[in-house]
């Protein structure tokens, strides 16, 4: 098997912890991994993406070849829209409708969205107010990796155990709130798939 | 041991630890400033009190790092490539020195830019020293060769360098470790005059570094770093070095790639082996990421007819990174592509945290500059450079670090007066202090703005070395202390600020201006960090 997916956002929107528990369950399950991630002054407010690599064969490259990703997630949908050149005729977008607007020239919301709506597999979710419902709109990130453990070759048992590696720290609650984000997104994802 | 997963600039921390370092010395540069943050992280470098604090710049990070093998140690010492420009002197020195304890010099170049001014390639620099690279494909190569590296470092009495690219440092992937050594004992060099680098000794000291060249050559031929694959298509050799034979392979799902390869990692190119590819194939392709230097390199000992290709002659792009796909093209591979970008997105520059201290500087001097025009504004590398973009539009040059001061110090000697320097703290003790002083002696009339967010913010808030001094630094450096104006960067002191700043702008001699407030960021983490240690 392998996954090859794209993690899209703006700086500081946290998907490196969305990939950090991906890689733990990864890790978890045996599997080889690679993630190529962006640091420095691009973090500041601009695009950042990660190339996360998942499978049970080494992999070459820590890059994803163009028009070969199996899953774009986004948690900001023009993002997911960025990095359509990598996805895969099959691939699906699992993005976050919720737009993160920090530039004057922001498209209007309602093409952003239909645009979305446009690829073949597609699931948009408002991970804000799920993870709000969940008990932290924080954890905003932890719903959209609920919501894309769906397309994952990684048993759903193993990404939780990444959510409690990841905030085992913070303590119980947070563990807890995270979870329950995380079960949220994944249900929304199996209904909306 | 059990797997990590790690950066590749982790990899090479965690490697050099195991390989008994006993100091690193690094000035902060994406994207090599994660070495030094996990090893000042690790406990197990706390618990063998391993030196591992930030330097001013990356000259005396590279000098002390001699100044510790000299001593008999394992030093390390790291920067990104441009900052390898700032150490060059002590480097290209320290490969006529030699060594006495292993020293690594790490230099993480970025191929298309991602967070720099140029695309620079240190193994260019290595070459001029005439000294090993060691150049990783992955993360475990990373480990290994910080690992060995010093080992080699010994055995042939020379610096070695470990080049990587941004990719490979920022990228994740796991490692698996090897036993601990324990760190050299003190001992000075069995030649007392081996660091002197007087005429006559440095002749001598040279005369052996070039002597010593073949047995460098030998390593890599036989270095475990470097391998002949064989192939049954003799069409075409390739070489592919580092990080680039990754992206080759990409391109052969089940990695039998049906050409012989000859994949580099260690320098100077084993020419054994590349040798024997160039009189087995009909072509040469030279995949390689950065500047074409092994294409150069070949081309100068091959030369007897074969189509030699690369980024030299277009069959890859001259510049920026490569990837799986680029490197298909290069092979005539068909490549899949996905669909479009659509035209809504737009571009999404970084910029400026909101409430950053630097922001309200900018629009303090705009204001104060109005009855001057624009196009005297001198400014440095930092989260500050971003004042380059709107809504700000504040700053006119960013060439190298320190050289806001000094530029704008030629531009009024030239006749450009007032013309403004603007600066950071981090940058200003990493060389700005020198310019300053030239300005002082000549009493040139320029304003420097000293934008003290006490850290270095760009590379994610790192100890800026002169924290709390700036005021007595530049008194000592002779600026009078009249012209030298503390302020806070504040929405609600913008009229005194702009105010200051015309005065300061109309004296005709050296003032610095120095607005002080800490980072957002590291503010933001410091009270995280003591509310805890408080409830602890
Ligand atoms: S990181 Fe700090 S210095 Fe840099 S822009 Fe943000 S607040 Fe300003």
């Amino acid at each position: 098997m392998k996954n090859d997916i794209i993690l899209a956002g703006v700086g500081g929107q946290g998907i490196l912890s969305i990939a950090a528990a991906i890689g733990l369950a990864a890790v978890n399950n045996n599997l080889y991994i690679k993630q190529a991630e962006v640091h420095g002054m691009s973090q500041r407010g601009g695009d950042v993406q990660s190339h996360l690599r998942i499978s049970d064969a080494p992999i070459a490259s820590d890059l994803i070849p163009a028009g070969k990703a199996d899953l774009i997630i986004s948690v900001e949908p023009m993002e997911a829209l960025r990095y359509l050149p990598m996805l895969s005729k099959d691939g699906w977008i699992v993005t976050n409708t919720v737009p993160f607007i920090n530039i004057t020239d922001y498209p209007q919301p309602e093409e952003v969205l239909a645009q979305v709506n446009a690829v073949k597999n597609h699931i948009a979710i408002d991970a804000e107010a799920i993870a709000k419902e969940a008990g932290s709109a924080r954890a905003m990130n932890i719903v959209m990796l609920g919501a894309a453990s769906l397309f994952l070759d990684i048993p759903f048992g193993k990404i939780e155990e990444g959510i409690r590696q990841l905030f085992g720290k913070k303590g119980n609650d947070v563990v807890e709130l995270n979870l329950k984000a995380l079960r949220a997104g994944r249900e929304f994802s199996e209904k909306n798939r | 041991m059990s797997k990590l997963l790690m950066l590749g600039d982790e990899a090479i921390a965690q490697g050099a630890i195991d390989a008994g370092l006993s100091g690193v010395y690094a000035y902060p540069g994406t994207p090599s400033t994660e070495i030094m943050e996990f090893i000042q992280g690790s406990k197990q470098a706390a618990e063998l009190n391993i030196h591992r604090q930030w330097s001013a710049n990356e000259k005396t990070a590279m000098e002390s790092a001699i100044g510790m093998s000299y001593a008999g140690k394992r030093a390390m010492v790291c920067f990104k490539h441009v900052g390898l420009n700032v150490a060059a002197d002590a480097f290209m020195n320290a490969a006529v020195t030699g060594v006495n304890g292993g020293l690594i010099v790490v230099s993480a170049d970025d191929p298309s830019m991602h967070s720099s001014q140029n695309e620079q390639d240190s193994r260019f620099y290595a070459k001029f020293a005439m000294i090993p690279i060691l150049e990783p494909a992955n993360q475990q190569e990373a480990y290994d060769m910080a690992y060995s590296g010093f080992e080699l470092s010994e055995k042939l009495n020379v610096p070695v360098m470990l080049r990587i690219t941004t990719r490979l440092a920022h990228s994740r992937a796991d490692v698996l470790r090897k036993e601990i050594k324990k760190q050299n004992d003190i001992k000075l060099p069995s030649d007392p005059r081996q660091f002197v680098l007087l005429p006559a000794i440095a002749r001598k000291n040279y005369k052996n570094l070039l002597l010593n060249q073949p047995a460098m050559e030998m390593e890599s031929e036989k270095s475990a770093f470097n391998s002949y694959i064989q192939g049954t298509n003799t069409d075409m050799g390739i070489i592919a070095t580092g990080i680039a034979y990754n992206y080759l392979m990409e391109n052969y799902p089940d990695r039998n790639c049906p050409y012989p390869i000859v994949k580099v990692n260690q320098y100077p190119l084993p020419k054994k082996q590349i040798a024997e590819l160039y009189n087995t194939c009909k072509s040469i392709m030279v995949l390689e990421e950065g500047y074409p230097i092994v294409e150069e390199m070949i081309k100068g000992f091959l030369n007897v007819g074969k189509p030699i290709h690369g980024r030299l002659d277009g069959t890859l792009p001259r510049d920026g990174e490569l990837n799986p796909n680029i490197v298909a093209k290069g092979l005539g591979m068909t490549v899949t592509e996905g669909q479009a970008v659509p035209s809504i997105v737009k571009q999404r520059p970084p910029s400026l945290c909101q409430g950053c201290g630097h922001r309200d500087v900018y629009e303090d001097l705009n204001e104060a500059l109005k009855e001057y025009g624009t196009g005297r504004v001198f400014a440095d590398i930092g989260c500050y450079t971003l004042g380059a973009l709107p809504p700000f539009n504040a700053i006119n040059s960013c060439v190298d670090m320190g050289a806001s001061i000094t530029m704008a110090k030629g531009a009024a000697d030239a006749g450009l007066v007032p013309a403004v320097a603007v600066i950071g703290d981090s940058t200003f003790t990493h060389s700005g202090m020198t310019g300053l002083l030239d300005a002082v002696n000549e009493n040139a009339p320029i304003t420097v703005i000293i934008s003290d967010n006490s850290t270095t913010g760009m590379t994610g808030g790192q100890d800026s070395s002169a924290h709390g001094r700036i005021v007595e630094i530049c008194k000592g450096l002779g600026v009078h202390p009249d012209h030298i104006r503390v302020m806070t960067p504040l929405k609600k002191n913008h009229e005194e600020n702009v105010r200051i700043m015309k005065e300061e702008l109309a004296y005709q001699g050296v003032s610095v201006l120095i607005p002080q407030r800490e980072c957002i960021q590291t503010f933001a983490r410091r009270k995280k960090s003591e509310k805890k240690e408080s409830n602890d």
